[in-house]
């Protein structure tokens, strides 16, 4: 066989929908982390554990230990008595850089709502890495956050998950490894925003009509592909056996893979799994609409986000393995918001294997998850459903970080976790508590009350210069 | 079907025994926030006919239809909800349902008389969604519509009344820089046409272009006992707010104010209130590029009065914890005890709000502390009568919270 022929069956054989360079790979490395000692904690592990006046020590940018072990020589001792820690908090449902501060109209980049199918968008190529929310967010003890496009559309584009690490580009803040997201959105959104121009959709049937005909050409693109790539390894084994003439027709019919297509990379991307597939969805009716669409197609939901009503479905939404991303007490801004409940989380998380996550859709939001997850306890306590503290801080860390796919790199304390973490003043369900410290990979990136390490935006320089109070 | 969660209800409204109207009730063992900027102290209450008739260390020996014994729980007055459209707008996007803003009403005029009370629907599923979560009150809003005047309102009391407003009559003037965009292009255009508008205030009737007769008619009563929102974030519209209050002799009050804490001297020594949402902490526009935190505890520091508004209407019942968050970050927590229950009702004009004998008695026992968010109202008793302590929000929870379904959930009436 010419060596030229296998240089191309190689060659073809790498491009397949799988195989691309990786596109806008993240440039995140954390600096050099100072071992760092905890002591006489109280600990929140983020996995449904709680330990009082325990220690914890983190090396190397990783979660080392919780309770005894090594220290490194030049080991940073923080006491932490009366302290609190928690993992690093993680926002499934932020626009900060795609609608960020301040708001002005050419700031607006967060729905490409020219389109009712944009699953060619990226949310990332929005980010305003500039957007002075992302600093607030970290004196709040945010981490890692998915930035997602809006709502507009039944397909909005892709969301990417980001460490909340000030950067001059959002690569720098990409979260390596993990999973792109996919933003669907149900209901009144969409058909209001094509239905306002006198386009499809214009209800609630068209919204799903228009799901189904995406789903169906992702499908046959997925199909063309696979078909293609089967070829590839026909022809590459025919070729190294060269039993004959067939591996040459193999090789010829190798030399045109289907055009790649960024809608349908996406699509089929999570028809596979690959992107994990969030969707906007405040009604019971419609969620139980969409995991019979998944069905149909074979995919998998992650996560339902707003969920309004997800409490009347909360057993399909467990069985389903589907999480709910939800708010503590947001509720009647339309009518598909009208049946909120402040129960709602807890309610999410009562079946075995809920997984509800308290999200903010929102910049101030964002900045008190752990706000948010005290009224959600309240609330669920309230019910009677015991909620203790060590439960509910799984709503803002790790059932989050599973929503996002990255809980086997942070959301808990997990030894060799990521040391994304936060020292609290306090037990942080009150309105009192505030993170002292914020370490992301090991690292001491925000500390209250220490203007060296308050990051600020580009954006806030020089502005109301001679407003002393 | 009763659920656990009906019984725990029960449970936690204490000894209540009798769902009805009393004439006197009697709270045992409260520590009792009365309102002012002191501190809580151990003390009983005594209501009758709806008043309170006595607050003292210890009034166990009192005959009265019913004892709720607070059991050491924290009691306040009933607080105030901020600026809202509660009543006005039973869901935000269903625009007939709303009516907090005058717009597309193409007169050519401003129209001050417009006056949001006369659309107040007390049988809003939104009223009792607030009261139980521990509020008696809040100022109702004219929102921006597409006016610098957008309109009038008072202080409303979540008493279910259809009449229930009190205190002084309250206009709403936008001159911001978003507002001002779609006035004129400028916020200036604001101040070109309140001037205008002021001028015709001793203009005659028949020639009158900016205002109805009506309308002068209101403004010229307001400006003798009325109050003017100026809804500003910059310090410099505030100065001009200042500015323009002082040459029409208004009796301003700013709401926004993120950027207050600049001019707080000038706030301070010309008595103007602010009234502002203590979260804001971001440059949302350039109005606000100097939002903060502590933008309360340094407007306080300063001698100025500061209230709370949270900008929801649905989710009003936020505005504890926006107080609370003041309080965190250094405003001292008896000045957001009052500038959560007494105080507006001073600001606004309406009935005293405090614990205290010959007042009447609109009252929160709290499960915990009131500014947090890990405590809730336990019982509200407005007008002397423990409220039912449900909503539509209540109810759908008592038809979900059962693991069993029967034959469905429309079975399932609370």
């Amino acid at each position: 066989m010419p060596v030229f022929l296998v240089f191309v069956i190689t060659l073809f054989g790498c491009m397949t929908a799988h195989a691309q360079p990786e596109a806008f790979p993240s440039t995140y490395a954390a600096p050099p982390a100072h071992p760092t000692l905890f002591k006489n904690a109280t600990i929140l592990t983020g996995d449904g554990r709680r330990f009082d006046s325990t220690d914890l020590y983190i090396e190397e940018g990783r979660i080392s230990w919780v309770g005894q072990g090594d220290t490194a020589l030049d080991t940073v001792v923080v006491d932490a008595t009366n302290r609190w820690i928690t993992p690093g908090l993680i926002d499934v449902h932020s626009h900060l850089g795609v609608y960020p501060s301040p708001s002005v109209a050419a700031h607006s980049d967060g729905n490409e709502a020219t389109a009712p199918v944009t699953a060619e968008v990226w949310a990332e190529h929005s980010v305003w890495p500039q957007d002075p929310g992302f600093t607030r967010a970290l004196a709040g003890g945010v981490t890692a956050l998915q930035i997602l496009p809006g709502s507009a559309n039944l397909f909005g584009g892709r969301g990417v998950t980001l460490k909340n690490v000030p950067s001059t580009s959002y690569q720098g803040m990409k979260f390596p490894g993990a999973p792109y997201g996919l933003k669907m959105a149900c209901g009144e959104n969409p058909k209001r925003v094509y239905g306002g121009r006198n386009q499809s959709p214009s209800t609630r049937m068209g919204n799903v009509a228009a799901y189904r005909s995406a789903w169906i050409r992702a499908q046959r693109y997925q199909a063309d592909w696979d078909r293609y790539n089967q070829a590839v390894e026909n022809a590459a084994e025919a070729a190294a056996d060269d039993s004959s003439g067939a591996s040459v027709a193999s090789a010829l019919l190798t030399n045109t893979p289907p055009r790649r297509n960024l809608e349908l990379d996406t699509l089929a991307g999570a028809l596979r799994g690959d992107i994990l597939v969030h969707m906007h969805c405040y009604r019971a009716d419609e969620m139980l609409t969409i995991l019979d669409m998944a069905k149909e197609f074979g995919y998998r939901v992650g996560t339902f986000h707003h969920g309004v009503e997800a409490y009347k479905i909360a057993d399909a939404l467990a069985d389903n393995g589907v999480c709910g991303a939800l708010w503590a007490d947001w509720w009647g801004f339309k009518i598909e918001a009208y049946d909120g409940i402040q129960e709602n989380i807890a309610l999410v998380d009562r079946p075995k294997g809920g997984c509800a996550v308290v999200h903010s859709d929102s910049d101030e939001g964002i900045q008190r998850l752990n706000q948010e997850a005290t009224k959600a306890m309240l609330r669920g306590n309230r019910a009677g459903l015991s909620i203790s503290p060590e439960r509910a801080i799984r709503w803002i860390t790790l059932n989050a970080a599973k929503s996002l796919g990255i809980e086997e790199q942070t959301g808990s304390l997990r030894t060799g976790k990521m040391a994304d973490v936060v020292l609290w003043n306090q037990d942080p369900f009150s309105v009192y508590a505030k993170p002292l410290q914020v370490y992301i990979d090991g690292v001491l990136r925000y500390e209250r009350g220490n203007s060296d390490l308050n990051p600020q935006s580009d954006f806030e320089l020089g502005q109301l210069l001679g407003a002393t109070q | 079907m009763r659920t656990f969660y009906f019984w725990l209800c029960v449970l936690i409204s204490g000894l209540i025994s009798d769902p009805v109207w009393a004439d006197r009730l009697l709270i045992i063992n409260g520590n009792v926030l009365i309102g002012d900027d002191g501190p809580a102290s151990e003390l009983d209450i005594l209501v009758d006919r709806g008043r309170i008739d006595a607050v003292a260390e210890d009034l166990k020996s009192v005959e009265a239809d019913r004892v709720i014994d607070a059991k050491g729980r924290i009691v306040t007055p009933a607080l105030f909800a901020g600026i809202t459209a509660v009543g006005l707008s039973e869901i935000g996007m269903v625009y007939e349902a709303v009516d907090s803003r005058l717009n597309g009403l193409d007169t050519g005029r401003m129209h001050p008389e417009f006056d949001v009370r006369k659309a107040y629907n007390p049988l809003s599923t939104v009223v009792p969604v607030t009261r139980v979560e521990g509020y008696g009150y809040s100022l109702l809003t004219a929102a921006f519509g597409d006016r610098t005047i957008a309109g009038q309102g008072s202080l409303v009391r979540f008493d279910g009344g259809f009449d229930s407003f009190e205190g002084k009559t309250t206009f709403y003037i936008n001159v911001d820089g978003y507002s001002g965009n779609k006035i004129g292009g400028s916020r200036a255009a604001h101040w070109m046409l309140l001037e205008s508008v002021f001028d015709e205030l001793s203009v005659d009737d028949a020639d009158l272009t900016l205002i109805s007769a009506s309308g002068k008619a209101a403004l010229k009563a307001a400006r003798r006992d009325g109050l003017f929102v100026f809804r500003a974030n910059r310090a410099s519209d505030i100065h001009q707010a200042l500015l323009f209050s002082r040459k029409h002799k208004l009796n301003p009050i700013i709401s926004g104010g993120q950027e207050a804490w600049i001019i707080k001297e000038n706030l301070a020594s010309t008595g103007v209130p602010v009234v502002l949402n203590a979260l804001d902490n971001l440059p949302g526009s350039f109005d606000g590029i100097g939002a903060r935190l502590d933008n309360a505890a340094l407007l306080h520091e300063a001698g100025v009065t500061v209230l709370f508004t949270s900008g929801e209407t649905h989710n009003a019942r936020k505005l504890r914890q926006v107080a609370g968050n003041a309080v965190a970050n250094g405003l001292a927590y008896e000045a957001a005890v009052e500038a959560m229950t007494s105080l507006p009702a001073e600001v606004f004009g309406g009935k005293p709000r405090m614990i205290a004998p010959g007042l009447r008695a609109d009252l929160v026992i709290w499960s915990g502390d009131p500014l947090d968010v890990n405590s809730a109202a336990d019982q509200v008793i407005i007008n002397g009568v423990p409220d039912s302590m449900q909503s539509r929000q209540t109810e759908l929870l008592e038809r979900y919270l059962p693991e069993e379904a029967g034959l469905g959930r429309a079975y399932i009436n609370p």
